[in-house]
């Protein structure tokens, strides 16, 4: 476990190399332990990857070094807490292909697949979500089944709709908000994945456990 | 009182210190980008320092005001108003902001503030998710707002220190602690100076200059960043994330501005310059805290002024 700079009002709170699952279950404990009780001076707490940023006012962190050492003795004694079963499971509903993935078609012959295998793939993983960012609300997930891989696109289409499930190399993720996006669309969830007006805006959290489940455009339509 | 907006001027919003506490969810810290002048804007008219003002850029706004009002504004200098001292508005007349003569961005504090529903706890705008401070947007011509009825009046003939405002400049050099990508780079970065682009704007502040190389192809993993990251993009040409950017990066972080920098950024404008040094965790903090108790002591000696 390392501790970086970000500047000077936040620190870097390294706990693997790798974001894999034992490393993301870690953060989610660490996270979650210090946000109950967070040190003194901190005002914001990050997990993301493998790592977890603090956010700090420094008239109120105290001494640096003592600082630093602080949030390291939390985390050390944070980091073996954890029950693996209390993740949260979101399940989100997904029309794939036709309007809400136009992209579905491309993804199945560049896996040499038909689409059908492409959605049964999709819906059948289990995914985390590694981080939170790029927009409030855009969840970077994990656990997409290798053979559905696909290299983001050469040139990014200039608006992507709310809701679009897309394909970025090694990840799957869904836009929270129109916006110009790089991946593979290969279908559309009517839920709204970030809402100011909610007590929880996002519905993905860091180290929430995701899975898909295929919906027909007449769910689509009719989902409120 | 209502306050309305005859002109609109040039990316006018609401921010206040922004909407700490939601970076998990990936909503950016938005808030003032020059904060110390919202502060004293603040401090000036007798409000709390988080109270909601309206920033502006290079061109600032005509306002009516329906009754009479104190307001202050911070940072660069418009028009004919003085900047850093308390105005006395009556009702009915204009406020007319004008255009920049020194700096980028302007902040209007009012006595009272405005009336607004916060969202996610601040009253910021933030533009690009379309919430918070007026409709989440920047205002239009015609807009009327909500603001206190709150007469404030300060006693007799007083000015603030200038030699506690930041040194803003049209070539300011700024000072950074090294980002984890530094070593990836040569020194030239220190001995360069760097052009503003006139793509700068709330999520970050665009540099032209010799393209800057880095020293290794590996892949950057992304990574949380923070207003005052310098990310250098594929061409070499390095941005400084401000206010409204984006919680998580892609991009090499080569350096950060420190804490008591941020003010000169947020007021240099297109073609201005900049410059960079390096400084110590312990000098950041040092200068950040010397700052901090000059503010401390000038929101005190300012509340004194007030009958």
């Amino acid at each position: 476990m390392t501790i970086a700079l970000l500047g000077d009002s936040a620190v870097v709170l390294a706990i693997a190399s790798a974001a894999d699952e034992t490393a993301l279950e870690r953060v989610r404990a660490i996270a979650s332990a210090l946000e109950r009780d967070p040190p003194p001076g901190v005002v914001d707490i990050v997990p993301a990857f493998a790592t977890i940023t603090l956010f700090f006012d420094a008239a109120r962190a105290g001494e640096f070094a003592r600082f630093c050492e602080d949030i390291r003795q939390r985390a050390l004694r944070a980091g073996g807490t954890l029950d693996r079963g209390d993740a949260r499971v979101v399940e989100m509903p997904v029309c794939y292909g036709g309007e809400c993935g136009p992209d579905l078609g491309e993804v199945a012959a560049k896996s040499g697949i038909d689409p059908a295998q492409v959605i049964a793939l999709h819906s059948g993983g289990s995914y985390v979500v590694q981080a939170i960012g790029f927009a409030p609300g855009f969840g970077y997930l994990g656990g997409l089944p290798e053979k559905i891989h696909t290299p983001r696109r050469a040139t990014p289409r200039t608006l992507v709709p709310a809701g679009s499930v897309g394909i970025g190399g090694v990840l799957t993720a869904v836009y929270p908000f129109a916006t110009p996006g790089g991946w593979n669309i290969i279908g559309r969830t009517p839920l709204n994945m970030f809402d100011a007006n909610r007590t929880e805006p996002a519905i993905l959290r860091a180290g929430d456990h995701v899975r898909f489940r295929a919906i027909t455009e007449e769910e689509f339509s009719a989902w409120k | 009182m209502e306050v309305s907006v005859i002109r609109a001027g040039m990316l006018t919003t609401v921010q206040d210190l922004g909407r700490t506490g939601h970076r998990a969810a990936g909503v950016p810290l938005c808030g003032a980008m020059d904060s110390l002048a919202l502060r004293v804007a603040n401090f000036l008219v007798g409000n709390p320092e988080n109270t909601a003002g309206i920033e502006f850029t290079l061109a600032g706004p005509e306002l009516v005001f329906s009754a009479d009002a104190l307001v202050a504004i911070g940072g660069g200098e418009f028009g004919a108003l003085p900047s850093w001292k308390p105005l006395e508005i009556r009702a009915g007349d204009t406020l007319k902001i004008g255009h920049a003569h020194r700096g980028c961005r302007g902040c209007l504090a009012v006595a009272g503030g405005f009336t607004l529903a916060p969202v996610l706890g601040s009253c910021s705008t933030f533009l690009r998710g379309g919430f918070g401070g007026w409709k989440g947007r920047a205002f239009r011509d015609g807009d009327v707002l909500e603001a206190a009825d709150v007469i404030r009046r300060t006693t007799g003939q007083w000015h603030i220190d200038e030699r506690i405002l930041p040194a803003y400049s049209a070539a300011p050099e700024l000072r950074l602690v090294p980002g984890a990508q530094a070593d990836d780079f040569g020194g030239e970065f220190f001995s360069t100076e760097f052009e503003v682009s006139s793509q700068s704007d709330r999520m970050g502040v665009r540099l032209k200059g010799p393209a800057l190389t880095r020293r290794t192809t590996d892949g950057v993993p992304s990574a949380t960043v923070v207003p005052g990251t310098i990310q250098v993009p594929p061409d070499g040409q390095p941005i400084v994330l401000m206010a409204d950017a984006q919680t998580i990066g892609g991009y090499p972080q080569i350096a950060h501005v420190i804490s008591v920098d941020l003010p000169l950024v947020a007021q240099v404008r297109p073609g201005d310059t900049v410059r960079f040094r390096k400084v110590t965790l312990a000098e950041a903090h040092e200068l950040l805290l010397a700052r901090e108790r000059t503010l401390g002591i000038l929101r005190e000696g300012i509340a004194l002024k007030f009958l």
